[in-house]
């Protein structure tokens, strides 16, 4: 008999710090002290703290341990699980009550203010069961939205369902997604139903840990899609970069083929609908529904002009949706509590919540799931724990190349899909990556035209043409050779490419710089007009010097630059050769007397 | 090929087996389980706590678990229970036959075994 679970997370966050070796090292160590029957080690999808990893839960204390080394694990068992004595040491410190003496107020994980302020629906069971097991999925409820659909509801019921709820689909755009299926339904003959993981914004992981953590809401809330709108056939596109989701995903459709809940007849009802596994191989322009659908035919990731719209004209000509995993996750639960449940969250057009990948200039980085209209500073400085090293918080990125910066100014704005558009930005995926006063904007803007740079398809000229010249540009500026005319060139092409792209790759790419001009312009002219990087970034705008009142000629410095652009002699004071000078940063790293500045 | 009674009777197979994780522990069941309980028996009365509590279906309701030396060694293995704006009760001198009845008689009845508690025990 079972008496503690002890919950190992097996996402792609704690899997790179450890939690494999993890594993096999306690059921080692319970195996040796002839536990194994009484404890039950349970590998799990992402708890969402990733930054403290590999996390390891033990219930039914709900006890919650972070960054747990193999060399931690014959104290957890003989301490913890054999004689109920909790591991202070390697208690999550928020989770820890430190007035207390004894072990049984160590508070609950919920508690925390990283937990506190969020509402789990999309990532509700990740970190809860075994994604590898569908027996768990079902014991949470799994697959009776399935059952209810097929039963009790027609598929115009379905729609309304979703029409009623406010679900915008969270890939980005927010489109939403009972409209699309209300299309879909219109039209006749065969129709697919399509799933898009090709999670490709840099710093966005919101989709791999649902399909890490909870595979099966997926294929359920996809079967429901193909019922609503009479399709047999699923396909869902993962990124081949994804191994492990690969794997879940994998070893879910065989076991929701065994059984039965997907292929022929399910449930005896007559419905049919099966789903195949598509990888991409990382193109960012496959995550573009059009382009997405094209891979999947077996062609080349390129994008099509619309009208046609997919629900029109998809995949293999025919009629189409494609919703993206997020938006997937939500449904099962919108069934089975229905529209009011759903729409009770949120904001007045953007209902239930949204999942943000919180990275960047942050302590707490990972993921995230709050109600629509919970503010940045909500979520940067009380679900985040604020920016680390006493910083100051500069602006958030959000949608990754496709959107834009809030700046500091705006902290207080209430995140919807309609707000971040006014402001210049926009929802995307959810990447969120916060920056701090050592960030410079420019070069924040170059870095995500060069990411849209590399990965225009090339089709439209615009975009593959257009792109280039601005990031052309953008390097004049923080090399020091910009002129203040370049800063109307920028808007005047970015205006171009926004409305003559053929795809949203190239519409959304000039956001970034948009946005930076239009909060941090007065950064960019100091780089044009005084040479100067504010935040201290842009290397050719950088030169490195010793204070010779605070040097002290220990030689330290001119022994680590790698360029021998510091020279000097013992007890005098050294100077840096700014010919030679490679602007690395190690001196400064190493001089003990703070006399290296750089400016 | 399921159907759909049959997937209602995993669940309800399986939400035994879950609720170790969701359980709201309205009731908490501490063993003392350091080295003089371990030594005087307290393992097996942690298992059997652990299996009649499953098999009067109240796992979503208790919460066993355990804890260390609380100083009474000659009286373990020593068994608590906590309730929600009760005092707490103190078992010694635990069996696994024992545990039956605390299970049958104080966490399903709500009647404390008045025998076996600390008071009433001699050593």
């Amino acid at each position: 008999m079972v008496r503690s679970h002890v919950l190992i997370c097996g996402g792609t966050g704690c899997t790179s710090s450890g939690s494999t070796a993890l594993r096999e090292a306690l059921a080692k160590e319970l195996e040796a002290n002839n536990l194994s029957e009484e404890i039950k080690i349970v590998q799990t999808g992402c708890f969402g703290l990733c930054a403290l990893g590999p996390i390891m839960i033990v219930y039914p204390e709900g006890t919650f341990y972070s960054r747990v080394a193999t060399d931690d694990i014959p104290e957890i068992v003989s301490e913890h699980l054999l004689k109920g004595r909790i591991v202070d040491r390697l208690v999550y410190n928020k989770t820890a009550d430190v007035e207390a003496d004894s072990h049984e107020l160590h508070a609950s994980l919920s508690d925390t203010d990283f937990y506190k302020k969020q509402k789990r629906v999309a990532l509700r069971n990740c970190g809860v069961i075994n994604p590898e097991k569908i027996d768990e999925y079902i014991a949470m409820d799994g697959y009776f939205a399935l059952a209810k659909v097929l039963t009790e509801m027609s598929r115009e019921d379905v729609v309304q369902t979703l029409l009623d709820s406010g679900l915008r689909g969270r890939g980005g755009a927010g489109f939403p997604t009972g409209l699309k299926w209300k299309f879909a339904m219109g039209s006749e003959g065969k129709k697919y139903v399509c799933c898009n993981a090709d999670e490709g914004d840099p710093g966005a992981f919101m989709d791999r840990s649902v399909l890490e953590g909870d595979p099966h809401a997926v294929l359920e809330a996809m079967a429901i899609a193909g019922y609503a709108i009479g399709a047999d056939q699923g396909y869902i596109y993962v990124r081949a970069e994804y191994p492990i989701a690969v794997n879940r995903l994998e070893i879910a459709l065989q076991q929701a083929r065994e059984y039965g809940l997907l292929g022929e007849n399910i449930l005896d009802t007559g419905f049919n609908f099966d789903i195949q596994l598509r990888l991409g191989a990382g193109a960012f322009v496959c995550g573009e529904e059009t382009a997405l659908m094209t891979s999947i035919e077996g062609k080349r990731g390129e994008p099509r002009p619309r009208p046609p719209f997919p629900a029109v004209k998809g995949l293999f000509e025919r009629p189409t949706i494609l919703n993206n995993v997020e938006t997937y996750a939500n449904i099962p639960q919108i069934i089975l509590n229905g529209p009011a449940w759903f729409a009770s969250m949120g904001t007045e057009k953007s209902k239930g919540t949204k999942v943000f990948a919180l990275g960047g200039k942050i302590t707490n980085t990972g993921l995230v799931e709050v109600p629509m209209g919970t503010t940045l500073r909500e979520i940067v400085e009380e679900i985040g724990g604020g920016i680390p090293n006493g910083k100051k918080f500069k602006a958030a990125q959000t949608g990754g190349p496709s959107g834009g910066c809030i700046p500091a100014s705006l902290i207080d704005t209430p995140i919807d899909y309609d707000n971040l558009l006014e402001i210049g930005s926009m929802m995307g995926s959810g990447g969120l990556i916060v920056m701090d006063e050592d960030t410079c904007m420019v070069d924040l803007a170059k870095f995500f035209l060069e990411f849209t740079v590399d990965e225009s398809c090339g089709k439209c000229a615009p975009c593959r043409i257009g792109t280039v010249r601005m990031l052309e540009i953008l390097n004049r500026i923080s090399e020091g050779n910009g002129e203040m005319e370049d800063l109307d060139k920028l808007e005047e092409l970015a205006n171009y490419i926004k409305s003559a792209s053929l795809c949203g790759l190239g519409q959304t790419a000039p956001n970034p710089v948009l946005s930076t001009l239009r909060y941090f312009r007065d950064e960019y002219e100091a780089h044009i007009k005084e040479k100067r990087c504010p935040a201290g970034v842009c290397k050719k705008l950088l030169s490195y010097n010793i204070d010779s009142d605070k040097c002290k000629g220990c030689t330290l410095c001119a022994r680590v630059c790698p360029a021998n652009a510091i020279s000097g002699t013992v007890k005098n004071p050294h100077v840096i050769d700014p010919e030679k000078c490679l602007k690395c940063g190690a001196c400064i790293e190493k001089c003990k007397f703070g006399a290296i500045y750089k400016k | 090929m399921k159907s759909l009674s049959e997937l209602a009777a995993i669940r309800e197979q399986m939400k035994d087996k879950v609720a170790i994780r969701t359980g709201s522990g309205d009731i908490r069941v501490v063993v003392g389980m350091a080295t003089c309980g371990i030594s005087a028996g307290a393992r097996p009365v942690l298992n059997t706590f652990v299996e009649e509590v499953a098999a009067a279906n109240l796992t979503e309701k208790v919460m066993v678990t355990q804890t260390g030396c609380i100083g009474i060694c000659q009286y373990e293995p020593v068994v608590e229970i906590f309730e929600d704006g009760k005092e707490k009760t103190t078992y010694v001198k635990m069996t696994p036959e024992k545990v039956k009845r605390v299970v049958e008689e104080h966490l399903k009845g709500g009647k404390p075994v008045s025998e076996y508690l600390i008071g009433n025990t001699k050593l």
